[in-house]
């Protein structure tokens, strides 16, 4: 007699990459616009990135609505830091919350696949990656969603980050410039589009610097 | 007096109906520092005294941001105060949370009416001693509410609350019909006009006083030290020449200080 299993599932996955790159100064957070179920398409125009802090930007992939509700609790629980500390997060602060916000639900996960970038409070571009249940590492960068399998490794090999395993330990910026970033992530983006079915339409870029966030859109292939 | 038979428990009524716990909670309000408030059709100004227990010390904070469109000052027990602001601001990030939708004003304060009238009916509680001005700005316009410790909330059009709070009242009654149509600046300049008057002769300096501006397309932040100087310079400089000025000086000198004589000598380190 076999088990019998549900004929539903509470996830779903719409899809979709987020890339982000850590620089001396600037951060840069990228994602692409498609939002999907199965093998169609949802919206062409679905932003996946989203301020938490001034100085901390997320961006996740994955069931939209769990995304979507955990960006919720976190813009509650940065409310209450500010009424607490009167001051904003900063990006490592934000980070701890975000492993501990998805760790509460580890047995019912957010299906969320999360990359947070921002500055750290020395002006740092920091990159934090996570997994679904708040497994969080600190690097230089890093891409998730469906698309991440194509990019991970062409930015590995383009951004030769060290280990964090190395001693004496290095640091896990990269040594690229801010337009130099920029162009690569539109490369990255535009190679994933081609033979990733789920991400395309457009590609969604934040900048984040010490004086603020700049926003810059691109299209990407459409089929 | 006859009062102190019936005053030890807040569960105990008095032969004359009355709950003496309750009425002595709304004095600790008035032992606390001035705090004001007024409203126009589109702003809420709060403003507050600050007054610092000796010159060593900081002055405590008396008026605090609930949320972008709700601001609160408070007289009394400051600590009673500083809960009860933190109250406030769970209700509305939960309201928030809930209804992506900043949480009417006129629903906040009778959660917190709801909330003090419990401790008036359990007999080990006591009532909070803290009176609080209540300032937001929702669909239906601006307001001004204040928390008794009673229970009872109201709704103003302007408010003086703390020591000396009647001189600021009496400045207010004069003015408050002119409040609805007054501009932002107008507001800002009657708020620190009306703390002149709490202050009775002491000169008005920026760092004296707090005040904090809410309204439409402005969310709650507090004036820095130099706007207010600004706004202080434009009538202070000529304190004779001002028509109002003047009058309102004489006023204050003539009204004997009421509630001011007791509080001045013996105010108790929590009180504020």
């Amino acid at each position: 007699m076999t088990k019998q299993h549900a004929n539903w599932s509470p996830y779903d996955n719409n899809g979709g990459t987020c890339v982000a790159i850590a620089g001396s100064d600037y951060c840069v957070i990228a994602a692409d616009t498609r939002m999907s179920t199965g093998y169609s398409i949802l919206s062409r125009d679905y932003s996946k990135i989203h301020k938490l802090a001034d100085k901390a930007v997320l961006s996740s992939s994955g069931f939209q609505a769990d995304v979507k509700a955990l960006q919720k609790v976190l813009k509650s629980r940065h409310l209450v830091y500010q009424h607490q500390h009167n001051k904003q997060m900063s990006c490592p602060a934000m980070a701890q919350l975000l492993s501990n916000t998805l760790y509460f639900k580890r047995f019912f996960p957010y299906y969320a696949f999360n990359v947070l970038g921002g500055l750290d409070e020395e002006g740092k571009g920091c990159v934090f990656t996570y997994d679904a249940v708040g497994s969080y590492e600190k690097v230089g960068y890093s891409a998730q969603g469906s698309g991440s399998t194509l990019i991970m490794p062409f930015l590995d090999n383009q951004l030769k980050s060290p280990s964090p395993l190395l001693l004496p330990a290095q640091d896990a910026i990269t040594p690229l410039s801010e337009p130099e970033a920029v162009d690569l992530v539109k490369t990255v983006f535009a190679s994933a589009t081609e033979r990733d079915i789920y991400t395309g339409d457009k590609l969604e870029i934040m900048i984040l610097k010490a004086d603020g966030i700049r926003t810059e859109v691109m299209e990407l292939r459409k089929d | 007096m006859f009062r102190n038979q019936y005053d030890t428990d807040v569960t105990t009524w008095s032969p004359t109906g009355r709950l003496f716990q309750v009425e002595y909670a709304m004095e600790a309000v008035k032992q606390g520092s001035a705090a004001i408030g007024l409203r126009s059709r589109s702003h809420v100004v709060l403003a507050s005294v600050n007054k610092a227990q000796s010159e060593l010390s900081s002055h405590q904070r008396k008026i605090f941001k609930v949320d972008d469109h709700i601001g609160v000052a408070i007289a009394g027990l400051t600590a009673d105060g500083r809960v009860l602001s933190r109250y406030m601001r769970s209700e509305s990030i939960n309201h928030s949370f809930t209804y992506e939708s900043p949480l009417p004003v006129g629903r906040l304060v009778v959660r917190l009416a709801d909330k003090a009238q419990v401790c008036t009916q359990r007999s080990w509680k006591r009532p909070y001693g803290v009176g609080l001005l209540v300032g937001g700005l929702d669909e239906s316009g601006a307001h001004l509410y204040y928390n008794c410790p009673s229970g009872n909330y109201f709704e103003y059009q302007a408010f003086a609350i703390g020591s000396r709070s009647q001189a600021a009242k009496t400045y207010l009654e004069r003015r408050f019909k002119s409040f609805n149509e007054s501009s932002r600046e107008d507001l800002i300049k009657d708020a620190i006009l009306a703390i002149r008057e709490t202050l009775q002769g002491e000169t008005l300096k920026s760092s004296l006083c707090t005040v904090s501006v809410l309204g439409v397309d402005e969310p709650f932040h507090f004036l820095d030290q130099e706007s207010i100087q600004k706004v202080i310079d434009t009538f202070e400089k000529v304190p004779e020449e001002e028509e109002d000025g003047g009058e309102a000086e004489a006023e204050a000198a003539a009204a004997p200080a009421e509630q001011g004589g007791a509080g001045d000598q013996d105010v108790a380190p929590m009180e504020m």
